[in-house]
């Protein structure tokens, strides 16, 4: 199958190795990916503060970028939303996008990536993961057939982290609040890493337990699936 | 709606509250143990998001007739010999009401726990005309007590444990002995002490009410203490305030509704007193019964396509109980009696546009747990966005915004800025709006090989 990759604005500033896992996976599994190279941005720190209206040309870009693709898959949940929730009241239309973790389960029908991994791993699940795209299970299925991975429950898993985009600058109170509760339950299962399919709330989760240098680690969990037995 | 006097936007507030730590103690043990009481009797229902989906037509039903339906309620309250009197805002709504007050020749009321009053600020409208309202709800009575505002819209002293709530009992309260323990049962005793003497003496009752039958022109209020019967029914002369969104087409919707109140708000199946009323009885209850039906804000907000969900509402605070911001900041960060995620839509609408309203539909992570706990199925992280585009937004984010739109908008502009994140991220505290970020996180260093270059390099091509 031929897979456009959507890698998304924040990742290509300061994640780029969730893109080179999302390729690796795919290209595990026998797929060709396509890396439209004209791509920026989906608009959603605009439209989620306020700023509609800026968001229009971006969408419409989007839809250029990536025209002509059946598949297009991103690691992250939140951007995967935007489109699917607000291009078609934006732009009239809403291109097939998906989640890294619902393209492999749903479209592709797989839960073994044929990744080791053998280490503590907790997950997070990210809200717009969670009750935007009603991911469930899935993230936590391919977790557990990755080689040699121990899953530990977070406790209060499904409670939001307090990233919310441009929230975690305008509140940053109370986001930081909001992290620290959830960063001290990612302590408290002591687990080597955190993963989720948002590297949005792993930066701001992981920036907290960087910051109390706890050795807790943050990790995509495109990258988990990508790391080879 | 008036403001919070004093009250600054949400962000400050916020932070006055986050560092109260007793008051963060407070909201988490009671927001957790109400949220799983919910869960549970939420669970036992397996048509519950039937019930939501009925829940929320009822509601649209009446708000797209709201003329026709609130004619029809006016008429029936008369035919069944009530007076119904219409109160386009807040003041209107005082007037009225002390109006017939001081008709009764009285210089007192009991009132049940109602928003409505609270929103148009009828006790502090009552003591400036020298009438004194007594509070008979428990919360509500303990926020009076203490000369505070209610942060919660079902337990509006939730910010304040029992043993708190001992010592404001023993200090203000005419009876409580210096032996007052903070036994729950003793502290409702020494309330009911308290209270009984207002109820044998009162001969006006303010009440709210949760709906407003237009088939029947009967009221609704749905309570657990057993106060607001007492308020029903004893006083000569009864004033019921009421927005005019509580209204509900039919009787039979009440079934609906009262499924999906009780296990929303408390917890429980069904609450201990529902009261319905309807006009005058010779010989029974009130001599006199007054509805004064509120609009304050409410039809602005209903020509407003996104934002008129919020009329919904049923005031359950489910919402509330469910958001991590709430639970973290507490009610009055919010400025108003509507807190909580409802109150971040409710409050810019029915208020209009100044520095404390425009905070609030940012006072949200759009995290979702409010949308899937409404039982009317109210989008609000939709209204949220919906109202930020609304809002005044301060010129230096205008400008960020507008850059970051045009930088993105061509991936070689974008490509050019990406240079410069290496180079940024290096700072341990970062300059302008980022210091709120980095002055308690770190940020990523990237390191190595960007995405792009790594892709072209497989790929083979420059
Ligand atoms: S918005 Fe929904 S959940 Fe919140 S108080 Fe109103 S009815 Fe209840």
């Amino acid at each position: 199958m031929r897979v456009g990759l959507f890698l998304t604005c924040l990742n290509d500033a300061l994640f780029p190795a969730a893109g080179k896992a999302v390729v690796r996976v795919l290209e595990r599994l026998g797929h060709e990916v396509v890396f439209p190279a004209g791509q920026t941005c989906c608009g959603q720190a605009h439209f989620n503060t306020g700023y509609r209206r800026e968001c229009v040309p971006l969408a419409r870009k989007f839809l250029g970028d990536f025209a002509g693709l059946d598949h297009v898959v991103s690691p992250s949940a939140s951007c995967v939303a935007m489109v699917r929730e607000n291009y078609p009241e934006l732009v009239g239309q809403s291109p097939p996008v998906f989640e890294l973790t619902e393209f492999l389960v749903d479209v592709l029908g797989v839960t073994d990536v044929g990744a080791a991994f053998p280490h503590r791993v907790t997950y997070h699940p990210t809200c717009h993961g969670l009750r935007l795209l009603d991911l469930g299970d899935r993230p936590t299925a391919l977790l557990r057939a990755v080689r040699g991975l121990r899953l530990i429950d977070l406790p209060d898993a499904t409670h939001c982290c307090g990233f919310g985009g441009t929230f975690a600058v305008k509140n940053a109170d109370t986001s930081v609040a909001m992290g620290t509760d959830k960063a001290r339950n990612v302590l408290a299962t002591g687990a080597e890493v955190v993963a989720a399919v948002d590297n949005s709330c792993l930066m701001h989760v992981g920036g907290l337990l960087s910051r109390w240098r706890s050795g807790t680690r943050v990790m995509h969990v495109a990258e988990i699936l990508a790391s080879a037995p | 709606m008036s403001v919070w006097l004093g009250m600054p936007p949400f962000p400050e507030a916020a932070r006055e509250a986050l560092a109260d730590t007793q008051l963060r103690a407070n909201l988490r043990a009671a927001t957790a143990t109400i949220r799983a009481k919910r869960a549970a009797v939420v669970a036992e229902r397996s048509d519950w998001e039937q019930l939501r989906e009925a829940g929320r037509a009822i509601k649209d039903r009446a708000l797209r007739d709201l003329d026709t339906y609130l004619l029809q309620l006016e008429e029936r309250v008369t035919a069944a010999g009530g007076t119904v009197h219409w109160a386009r805002d807040a003041a209107e709504a005082n007037r009225i009401v002390i109006g017939l007050v001081r008709a009764a020749g009285a210089d007192g009321v009991v009132k049940v726990k109602s928003m409505a009053t609270q929103e148009i600020e009828l006790n502090e409208a009552l003591a400036a005309a020298g009438i004194t309202a007594v509070e008979t709800d428990l919360a509500e009575l303990i926020v009076q007590l203490g000369h505070d505002r209610p942060s919660h819209i079902l337990v509006p002293a939730i910010h304040r444990n029992r043993a708190q709530i001992r010592d404001l009992f023993r200090r203000e309260m005419p009876g409580a002995g210096e032996d007052l323990t903070d036994d729950p049962v003793a502290l409702a005793s020494a309330a009911r002490a308290h209270l009984r003497r207002e109820f044998l003496t009162a001969r006006v009752a303010v009440s709210g009410a949760n709906f407003a039958v237009a088939e029947t022109g009967s009221l609704v209020v749905v309570e657990s203490e057993g106060n607001g019967r007492m308020c029903l029914t004893l006083p000569e002369v009864l004033i019921s305030v009421v927005g005019i969104e509580k209204v509900i087409p039919t009787e039979a919707d009440l079934e609906v509704m009262l499924q999906l109140l009780p296990r929303s708000a408390t917890g429980e199946r069904m609450n201990p007193y529902t009261s319905i009323w309807r006009g005058t009885t010779p010989g029974d209850g009130p001599r006199e019964f007054h509805l004064v039906l509120l609009d304050n804000g409410r039809t602005t907000a209903l020509a407003d396509e996104i934002g008129r969900d919020a009329l919904r509402c049923i005031r359950c605070s489910a919402c509330l109980n469910v958001c991590p911001v709430y639970e973290r900041t507490g009610g009055h960060a919010y400025g108003s009696v509507y807190p909580g995620p409802i109150g971040a839509i409710l409050t810019p609408q029915l208020r209009g546009p100044d520095p404390v309203a425009d905070s609030l539909p940012y006072a949200s992570t759009l995290c979702g747990a409010c949308f899937d706990a409404c039982p009317v199925k109210i989008d609000i992280p939709r209204a949220l966005v919906h109202l930020r585009t609304k809002v005044a937004h301060p010129a230096t984010e205008q400008s960020t915004m507008r850059a970051a739109a045009w930088t993105l908008t061509t991936p070689r502009r974008f490509a050019l800025a990406r240079r410069l994140v290496p180079l940024a991220t290096r700072f341990a505290r970062l300059p302008g709006p980022w210091r709120k970020w980095t002055h308690t996180r770190d940020l990523p260093a990237p390191e190595g090989e960007s995405f792009r270059e790594w892709w072209r390099r497989r790929e083979g091509s420059p």
